[in-house]
Order: structure tokens, then C-alpha cells, then sequence
């Protein structure tokens, strides 16, 4: 897993309530059998005017002008900003995947479905909770000024806004230090091997018939 | 002991290991897989030279990808065709307790299969990389989904790193009118506490209305508990959970039966154990439900009619209304019942088992599907309810009534294979989600129960099925 420290990023807002798994990566995308390349099929029934298809060549395809990811002053953000229940519904990780592989490393956002948040950090992404007051702040200056960048630190768990504000979030310490370091999670639970030889052996005496 | 809640119970009986700030490692005992989300995590398995920890708790068979027609042709999607085809080679390379490939008997959607074989029980932990493992928390087992990434972590350690949840009791007295079902009352809790109500919660559903379901009504339950935002709906195991499992190919065996059932009684919430919230609906009051919206919580009874957003006066609600009536194709204020229809879906992880299929079969007998309606369809859950549904004269009925008799598959619930809509058509859908594009690029969703979507297919618009 790639290491997440600091990042100064250009943020981009994404302004809807709800949005589902389907809508960041449609179905038909998910026949593949990689983990990458997913970045150019990100909100594909949004961002394009035609219908999109596995392997399409996305560099000519009809634009939807008005979708926030394809006005010129957000190109290369890696910060996006998102409203309530960000990630519902499927529980697909080439959602994340596909947010990564266009560019994005930190969303901030109220709140997130429990699935997208977890798969968010396997990714090497920071999935942020900001008080409901504190996005409808950035989300605000985002939209009206160009070039809007937040500064977000991983050790000290603080965004900095442009005008020199910061404020904290809150991460479990498992977590912060995986995505600090990059770690391999199935590498650290193999530590565990014997706890977890021991934990079946007991298990296997309680319910037999789950070995059966 | 302190008291505790069913969740208590089965978090507590697989934490392998704790961290201090309470992550925990959670033993899994039932790993699900579909072709869809599980070919990264084996891929990986094998670029880190891992082996699967206990092949013999896998339970696969494709789904999402194969076609409900025309199976002699195969899978003429080629990428679809190598998605199913990359499921056969990993889990010839791993093994597996239950594999099903494409056209095997028994093939049907993962969270049919796993229960109709036993092979889900009270008291496990079940996980599957697809949210609707939520299903087989109606067993009495603690069942969500999860990614890839932690596809490949179970499949290496058997375990899963996971903080608990909180709690939420969903409580649900009384009894329920005829003509009202579990997917009715399924939807009515969305439509009370919002697609973002559970987040982060493990809801436990009670109340006599729960109680008094059958296994396959519970399973409706719990499959649209992540609609509520709950990873994890859980029901406690009775007396029905046992006659159910009773005899199925891998629940216990005779020489273990009274033993697992010892157990599984005590798999109940303590009398004194307390949530760390509880909402309460009375069956008397749920009606059937019609979705309306591009979300699960834009839920209203048949007797509704589509909001109007000038009376909303949240302005992020507002946009949400706005923006669902564009996408539906609807006008404030109208009336459900005058929402006319082009095509009907019966099937998915939701409402696709026999019991689902009876309840269709009842409201399609002797009557047409309306000429307006473009397709109607069933598409049962798995081989086994194929052809259970055939042996009693089921699909006659479909077909007679002008449905067509599909073969097993999730199918137009998410439109991976061939079964879709096109832009702005209209399906009313026994299916889980009415998100934008969920079932065809520009297509249009209203979820309701089987039932429903029989009367509304011989109607050609939205009906209540309790006056008929």
C-alpha cells in the first residue's frame, strides 16, 4: 500500500448528498479483472455525454461541460470535497480505486458509508470527517476562488485552509500508523499466525460443525 | 455478565486479538465469492506467494455476469466471459467448500445459494466483497460486506480487522395488513431513518412483525439493511431458523444437531441488555411501498404522491428532490398510482426465493401482463428455487400471465449482463437499489415487493395490490 504523510492538493467539489457507489464507478466497469485504470471511467454517466464501455479510448469522448471534474480550473485536484453518506450502497472497492487512479489521495466529507470509508484506507487514501459547518465553509471558498488548496498533515491529523486556518479530525491509531508507513495489513495479521491457530483450535472444540 | 445484545455475542465469540484502540481481528468462518470483486484478491494471493487459510470455508458461484437466456450460447460478453471464467481457474487453484460454475444445477445469486445450502448458520461471521451479505444476518450470523482488499486479507488470515459497531434496535410490533410484506417494511424503516441512518451501526430487527416472518421474509430484511447504511442486519435465530437449516446439505450433522441448536438458543438479546438506539414502527401502520426517487429512502405508501420540492424547506434535501424528479422523469404532486410503467423486474438477492415467487405467482394468476408493458420478468434466485417454483406450476403462471421464465442470476438488479434498461425506461423492481443508472444507463427504478410488481405489471401503472 502506497504511504500517505502530508499533501498540498487542489480541492474540487463534488456538491451532492448520497452519492452511491454505482455513480462513482458504473457496473459495466467492473468486469475487469485489474486494479488499475479505473481514473478515466470515474463518474462516467456524469462526466461523459455518451455511453461509456469497458477499454473505451476516454480522450474524444463528448464531455459533459458542466460536471464539476471537467471545468479547467479543477483539473489535477487531489482533494475532493463531498457531501453527507459519501460512497453508499455497493460495496465495490474499484471505487476508491477508481477516485485513486484519477488523482484524488484525501476527501473530506460529514459523513461516509462504512464500507467505502474502510476501503478507502486500503488504498492508501484518506477518507476525512469535517463537521457539517466546516464543509459547507470549503465548500463555499472552493467555489469561489480558483486555485483553492488545502494543506492536509497525517501526523498532526490537520487540514489548513488558504487562509491559514486549521482545523483537526479524528483517525484510529491502527489506521494512522498503516497509512503513515504504507504497511502490507495482511503481512501485520500474520504476526498473529499462533493467536489465531490457537483461537480456531478452541473454536473448532465449541462448534465442530463449523469444520465439518 | 453484564447483559448483552445478540451483536455483543457474536462480536465477542470471534475477537482473535484486540489493539488499544480497539481494532480488533474477527475470525470468519463463511467466506462467500462471486466473480465480480473477488479476481484482484487472488491475483494478489498469488504475487505475494499466499495461500488461502481455510479453502473449505469458501462458498462460490458466479452471478453478476451470466445471462438469464439462451444458456447454450454461453457468455457472449467476452470481458464478462473472463470474469466468470477467471472465478473457475482461481477456485480450481484454491479449492472450495461449494463451488457452482455458470449452468451448474444449483447456480444461483451468492446470498440464495449460501443459505439454501446450509452453508450459512446461526452464530457465524459470513462475509462477502458485495454489500448485500446483510442477507444472511437473518440466520442469527454476523454478515456484511467488504472490499477487495479485505477479499484477499480473509482469504490469507481468516480474519477481518474490524472495529465493532454501535447498535440500533429496529423494532417492529403489531402485525402486518395483507398484501403487506417484508419488503414493504423494509423500505418503510428506510423511509424512517434515511439511507444514512444505520451508518455505523449493526441494526438488530425485532418486534413481533419480525418475529412472525419466515426465514426468506427475514432475508428480505436484512439484504436491504445496508440500504439503511448498516453494514450488519441481524435477526436472532428461533425455532423457524432450525427447521429451516434442518436436513439442508451442510448444516450440522445428525450426530452434532442438538448441540448447535443448544447453542444457537442462546443467541438472543438479554432481556436487560440496553442499544445504543432503538427506533419503533407498528406493522398496522406500514402500507405497501413505492419508491419514487434515485435513493431507497425516497419511499412513499401507494396512496402517496410524488413530493413537491417547493415544500421542502432543507435546501440539500431540496437539490436531492430536484434533481430525483428530473432523473425519474416526474412531476410533483403526482399520484404513485398514476406512475405508468415499461418493464417489471421480479428477482435479486432481495426477492427472488420461493416464497418471493409464490407471492408473484398469487396476484399473476389467470390475468395479462398490460400490452403497454414493454418486458416482464422473473428471474428466480438459484437453480433450486428454478425448480422449485417449476414443480408447482409457478412459471406457468408467469408465462401464461405474459412473464418471461429467466434463468437463475442477479440479472437486471444491477445490469452487468445482458438484462437492462434502456434510457428513460420505467421498471418496477423487486430489487434493492433505485440509484441513477443502477439497472441501465438513463434507466428509471421504483422499488416494491413482488407483489406489487405483478399488480403493477397487469395494470400498466402503480397499484395498491390490496384491492385486488
Amino acid at each position: 500500500m502506497k504511504a500517505f504523510t502530508q499533501l498540498k492538493g487542489l480541492a474540487c467539489p463534488i456538491d451532492r448528498a448520497n452519492i452511491d457507489t454505482d455513480a462513482i464507478i458504473p457496473k459495466q466497469f467492473l468486469k475487469s479483472i485489474k486494479r488499475s485504470g479505473f481514473g478515466p471511467y470515474l463518474f462516467d454517466e456524469w462526466r461523459y455525454k455518451d455511453h461509456g464501455e469497458p477499454g473505451m479510448d476516454c480522450t474524444n469522448r463528448p464531455l459533459n461541460e458542466d460536471f464539476v471534474l471537467n471545468l479547467p480550473r479543477y483539473k489535477g485536484a487531489q482533494v475532493m470535497l463531498a457531501r453527507e453518506n459519501f460512497g453508499c450502497g455497493s460495496s465495490r472497492e474499484h471505487a476508491p480505486w477508481a477516485i485513486e487512479d484519477y488523482g484524488f489521495r484525501v476527501i473530506i466529507a460529514p459523513s461516509y458509508a462504512d464500507i467505502f470509508f474502510n476501503n478507502c484506507y486500503k488504498n492508501g487514501m484518506l477518507p476525512i470527517v469535517a463537521s457539517h459547518a466546516m464543509v459547507d465553509k470549503l465548500f463555499k471558498e472552493c467555489q469561489e476562488n480558483v486555485g483553492y488548496s488545502l494543506n492536509v498533515d497525517l501526523p498532526s491529523q490537520t487540514v489548513t485552509l488558504p487562509s491559514g486556518e486549521t482545523f483537526g479530525f479524528e483517525i484510529n491509531a491502527t489506521s494512522k500508523h498503516n497509512l503513515l508507513n504504507g504497511l502490507d495489513e495482511i503481512g501485520l495479521t500474520l504476526l498473529h499466525a499462533e493467536k489465531i491457530k490457537t483461537f480456531e483450535q478452541k473454536h473448532k472444540q465449541n462448534q465442530p460443525w463449523l469444520f465439518a | 455478565m453484564a447483559a448483552k445484545t445478540l451483536y455483543d455475542k457474536l462480536w465477542d465469540s470471534h475477537v482473535v486479538h484486540e489493539d488499544a484502540d480497539g481494532t480488533c481481528l474477527i475470525y470468519i468462518d463463511r467466506h462467500l465469492v462471486h466473480e465480480v470483486t473477488s479476481p484482484q484478491a487472488f491475483e494478489g494471493l498469488r504475487l505475494a506467494g499466499r495461500k488461502p487459510w481455510r479453502p473449505d470455508t469458501l462458498v462460490a458461484n458466479p452471478d453478476h455476469n451470466t445471462p438469464t437466456k439462451d444458456w447454450d450460447k454461453g457468455i457472449e460478453d467476452p470481458i464478462s466471459r473472463l470474469q466468470v471464467e477467471t472465478l473457475d481457474s482461481n477456485i480450481k487453484e484454491t479449492g472450495a467448500l461449494v463451488y457452482f460454475p455458470f449452468k451448474h444445477a444449483n447456480q444461483g445469486i451468492i446470498h440464495v445459494i449460501g443459505p439454501e445450502n446450509g452453508t450459512t448458520l446461526p452464530g457465524m461471521t459470513v462475509v462477502c466483497g458485495d454489500s448485500h451479505t446483510s442477507t444472511h444476518g437473518a440466520f442469527g450470523a454476523l454478515a456484511h460486506g467488504i472490499g477487495t482488499s479485505e477479499v484477499e486479507h480473509v482469504m490469507a488470515t481468516q480474519t477481518l480487522i474490524a472495529k465493532k459497531s454501535k447498535s440500533l434496535l429496529v423494532k417492529v410490533d403489531g402485525q402486518l395488513g395483507v398484501g403487506v410484506t417484508a419488503k414493504d417494511v423494509a423500505l418503510a424503516i428506510i423511509g424512517k431513518i434515511g439511507t444514512a441512518g444505520g451508518n455505523g451501526f449493526a441494526i438488530e430487527f425485532g418486534g413481533e412483525v419480525i418475529r412472525a416472518l419466515s426465514m426468506e421474509g427475514r432475508m428480505t430484511i436484512c439484504n436491504m439493511a445496508i440500504e439503511a447504511g448498516a453494514r450488519a442486519g441481524i435477526i436472532a435465530p428461533d425455532a423457524k431458523t432450525a427447521e429451516y437449516l434442518k436436513g439442508r446439505q451442510y448444516a450440522p450433522k445428525p450426530a452434532d444437531w442438538d448441540k448447535a441448536v443448544a447453542y444457537w438458543n442462546t443467541l438472543a438479546t438479554d432481556a436487560d441488555a440496553t442499544f445504543d438506539s432503538v427506533v419503533e414502527l407498528k406493522g398496522a401502520d406500514i402500507a405497501p411501498q413505492v419508491t419514487w426517487g434515485t435513493s431507497p429512502e425516497q419511499v412513499l405508501p401507494i396512496n402517496g404522491r410524488v413530493p413537491d420540492p417547493a415544500q421542502e424547506k432543507d435546501a440539500t434535501k431540496r437539490t436531492s428532490i430536484e434533481n430525483a424528479l428530473k432523473y425519474m422523469g416526474l412531476t410533483a404532486n403526482t399520484p404513485i398510482e398514476e406512475i405508468k410503467l415499461d418493464k417489471i423486474f421480479i428477482g435479486s438477492c432481495t426477492n427472488s426465493r420461493i416464497e418471493d415467487l409464490r407471492a408473484a405467482a398469487v396476484v399473476a394468476r389467470g390475468k395479462k401482463v398490460a400490452s403497454s408493458i414493454k418486458l416482464a420478468m422473473v428471474v428466480p434466485g438459484s437453480g433450486q428455487v428454478k425448480r422449485m417454483a417449476e414443480a408447482e406450476g409457478l412459471d406457468k403462471i408467469f408465462t401464461e400471465a405474459g412473464f418471461e421464465w429467466r434463468e437463475p442470476g442477479c440479472s437486471m438488479c444491477l445490469a452487468m449482463n445482458a438484462d437492462r434498461l434502456s434510457p428513460g425506461e420505467r421498471c418496477a423492481s423487486t430489487s434493492n437499489r433505485n440509484f441513477e443508472g443502477r439497472q441501465g444507463q438513463g434507466g428509471r427504478t421504483h422499488l416494491v415487493s413482488p407483489a406489487m410488481a405483478v399488480a403493477a405489471a397487469i395494470a400498466g401503472h402503480f397499484v395498491d395490490v390490496r384491492n385486488i
